[in-house]
């Protein structure tokens, strides 16, 4: 192992310097006339090659390097593939994105997947080190004893993995069909070839050593964007440090903008159409016989007026897109009716903290906030696919510095996601707000033709005001590069980015759900005396399963997406975190009560997501359970009334039942205890 | 397993740092973010203090938490001689 760490510098080293020569070879050729949709072929084709081939060399037979990369992973290197494994495709697009739309309340985001970290460093990464074994299940049944702790530690693990991974695959296929024009179904099936290639021949070693290459390539693409903007604006190239700044002139041009009599107008306008679509909600079923009564007089009218064909034809296929019957008008409306509400809502200021109505505090926004920050923090403690990675390293002592060095990796990407928010926010109120229609910037015009940026005038004054934009939140990052004039390598960079965050996310994920399943679930349960070989055929084999189904699932575009990624972090922190803390910290806490704290947790939390996010579940002929929310938490952070009910179920229960074993002291004592010299 | 004062002072020792550290995080993570709006007259670097922990102080000093429970841990073992089994270098 002497020579193991010059090695990998040199290697990575090269690695980055031949990725830039490549990067500035395109931009070379995009001046001599490359065709953009060729760069963005390059970068996908090119990327994904380079993680088969550091797949392909990493493949191995052996059990500890499939699982735990033979534990000899130093912690530099650990904290560059955990950041990988950590940074997903909701870090890279998404996180800029809501900070932009929700200001401050998006900041939970960033305190709570980082603030997740102490608790991973303080009260988990040493003492899963020093127990050592395979997965977090491993864990859970070495501590409190026989199969059932272990068999919900594995459903929780599949369930909150399983959601997550679907996201990320997701991702992938939104990635592939926007830079590089493929179908979304095909872009979905090329990033799971991706994702493939890297984790089948060599499990986490494999894994590892591709997230250490996607590391360097995300953070790349994520800094260079912003900080020439940077550089643009303010003439200091860190964005980190000179968005302050910005902010303060955003603060300037908001308070200009948000009183300006036409922006005022065209909110009142807005509240006026969702008041329409409200009084029309309630006068169902008549209101859309009445609806489709006044478009074919409309219809019919023009036709007699030898009106235009074009203005026939819109108006006849708002007749066809009508709803069919009142259940679907009802929903269409009410979504329309709360689009309509939200852009005449005031609008509130960036950096100010649960704005209510005029200078009062939102009590609602401040708890939904600091209790989403709890979830999250718990949730990133107790996602099974960032905990396992902390099996990989070569000692206890290796284990604490490689969470320093994950969350430095992680904080170059989350202290620049505001800076992200606070530059567009700027130009966005300086140059598109009060300019005319007629003469967009090329940037909103380009992501006007896929939907992601709209504008209405609904007042009909030919001028963009503020409340008549609507913003995909993912566009902040993708069309910063064309907002700073830059040229369309740099977009293929970025895109290579976000498909760097996607598949090094996924791969960790897909690894440990198979883990899961041919590690606990049928190794360790169902058939322990299976061979070495036999074990690693099983894995692999339910890998490929696993995979294609979350493409599968993934290609159906599933709704709720952004809520599911949420969701994954509060039924992981539910299911998982009591257990293992007290696991470790509380020698009383049983074998009962751990069973019954993981299920009561996975349950309350589940119970109340879906009662107060759905309304009824079609599929499963449900209707009508919906609820209030508790105290007004709402169905994302729903892990904190999971968490509470996980913890105190544990000591209940633990309480009443008998002290756990001699044996089961013991185990305790030698995770917390090192062998001391005498 | 019978353990001796060393050991036992060992687990002390870990457990006073933990919850040091904890105690900081959480004043970071929740009390300041409850009182954000009570302290948005101070500014650093140009951004209202509840705003500027949120993006930056507080992942800041989260970093600074691991980075000291590291260091403080780790010469800890060494003070104890603590052996890491699968040390092999």
């Amino acid at each position: 192992m002497a020579d193991y760490m010059p090695r990998l510098r040199r290697y990575y080293a090269s690695y980055t310097v031949g990725f830039f020569a490549f990067v500035l070879m395109l931009a070379v050729l995009e001046r001599y006339g490359m065709p953009p949709r060729w760069i963005g072929y390059s970068f996908l084709l090119l990327t994904i090659f380079l993680y088969a081939t550091i797949g392909v060399l990493a493949r191995t037979a052996s059990v500890a390097e499939y699982y735990v990369a033979g534990r000899r992973v130093p912690a530099v290197f650990n904290g560059m593939a955990t950041g990988a494994d950590w940074m997903s495709s909701a870090s890279f697009m998404g996180l800029a994105g809501t900070l932009y739309l929700s200001g401050h309340q998006g900041l939970a985001y960033v305190m709570g997947w980082t603030g997740g970290y102490v608790l991973v460093a303080l009260l988990l990464a040493p003492y899963l080190r020093r127990f050592g074994q395979y997965t977090i299940p491993d864990f859970l049944a070495a501590r409190y004893g026989g199969n059932q702790a272990r068999l919900v530690g594995v459903l929780a693990t599949i369930l909150a993995s399983f959601v997550y991974v679907v996201a990320q695959i997701y991702g992938v296929g939104l990635i592939t069909s926007r830079f590089v024009g493929l179908q979304f179904e095909i872009g979905v099936f090329v990033g799971l070839a991706g994702i493939l290639v890297c984790s089948f021949l060599g499990g986490m070693r494999a894994v590892t050593w591709t997230q250490v290459a996607q590391y360097a390539i995300l953070i790349v693409a994520y800094l260079v964007p912003v900080t020439i903007l940077s550089y643009q604006v303010t003439g200091i190239p860190l964005a980190q440090l000179t968005y302050g700044r910005v902010l303060q002139q955003v603060q300037v041009l908001e308070e200009r903008i948000f009183d300006e009599p036409a922006e005022v107008e065209a909110r009142r306008l807005f509240r006026e159409r969702a008041d329409a679509y409200h009084d029309r909600i309630l006068t169902l079923p008549e209101s859309l016989e009445e609806e489709r009564r006044d478009l074919a007089a409309r219809i019919n009218t023009l036709k007699n007026d030898n009106a235009q064909m074009r203005e026939v034809v819109a108006l006849e296929r708002q007749r066809r897109e009508l709803p069919r019957n009142s259940e679907d008008a009802r929903s269409y409306w009410e979504t329309q009716m709360h689009q309509a509400a939200q852009r005449g809502a005031e609008p509130d200021h960036h950096t100010t903290a649960f704005p209510g109505q005029g200078e009062s505090v939102d009590e609602l926004a401040r708890a939904n906030f600091l209790s989403l920050v709890f979830c999250l923090m718990i949730g990133t403690a107790a996602l099974p696919h960032v905990l396992t990675r902390y099996y990989t390293t070569p000692s206890v002592g290796d284990a604490r510095r490689s969470v320093f060095w994950s969350l430095l990796f992680i904080l170059a990407l989350y202290l620049t996601a505001p800076a992200y928010a606070a530059f567009v926010k700027y130009e966005i109120y300086s140059h598109l707000v009060g300019s005319p229609i007629a003469q967009l910037p090329l940037w909103v015009s380009s992501w006007g033709k896929i939907g992601m940026v709209s504008i209405e005038d609904i007042n009909g004054d030919g001028i963009v005001q503020l409340a008549e934009l609507v913003l995909n939140p993912d566009v902040i990052l993708l069309a910063t590069p064309e907002i700073a004039g830059l040229p369309y390598v740099i977009s293929g960079l970025v895109a290579a980015g976000a498909l760097a965050a996607a598949l090094s996310t996924a791969d960790g994920l897909l690894l440990t759900i198979a883990g899961a399943l041919s590690h606990d679930l049928y190794y360790k349960i169902y058939r322990p005396n299976a061979t070495t070989q036999w074990r690693l055929v099983v894995s692999k084999s339910l890998l490929l399963v696993v995979a294609v189904l979350a493409a599968t699932v993934a290609s159906q575009k599933p709704a709720t997406i952004l809520f599911m990624v949420a969701w994954a972090f509060s039924l992981a922190g539910a299911a998982l975190f009591p257990a293992l803390i007290l696991g470790v910290f509380w020698k009383r806490a049983t074998h009962a009560g751990a069973v019954s704290g993981m299920l009561v947790g996975l349950l309350v939390t589940l119970y109340y997501m879906v009662r107060v996010h759905f309304d009824s579940i079609p599929w499963l002929r449900i209707q009508g359970i919906g609820m209030e929310p508790w105290l007004g938490i709402q169905s994302t952070a729903a892990g904190v009334w999971g968490v509470a009910a996980g913890f105190a179920t544990i000591v209940v229960v633990s309480l009443l039942g008998k002290p756990p074993s001699r044996e089961t002291q013991d185990f305790v004592e030698s995770v917390r205890y090192p062998e001391l010299d005498r | 397993m019978q353990l001796d004062e060393r050991q036992r002072g060992y687990w002390r020792r870990n457990l006073w740092l933990t919850a040091w550290l904890l105690g900081v995080w959480f004043f970071v993570s929740f009390v300041i973010s409850y009182f954000a709006r009570e302290v948005e007259h101070i500014l650093v670097l140009g951004i209202p203090l509840g705003f500027y922990m949120g993006a930056q102080g507080a992942p800041l000093i989260y970093l600074l938490i691991v980075w000291w429970y590291a260091r403080q841990m780790n010469e800890l073992d060494r003070d104890y001689g603590v052996h890491d089994a699968d040390r092999d270098d």
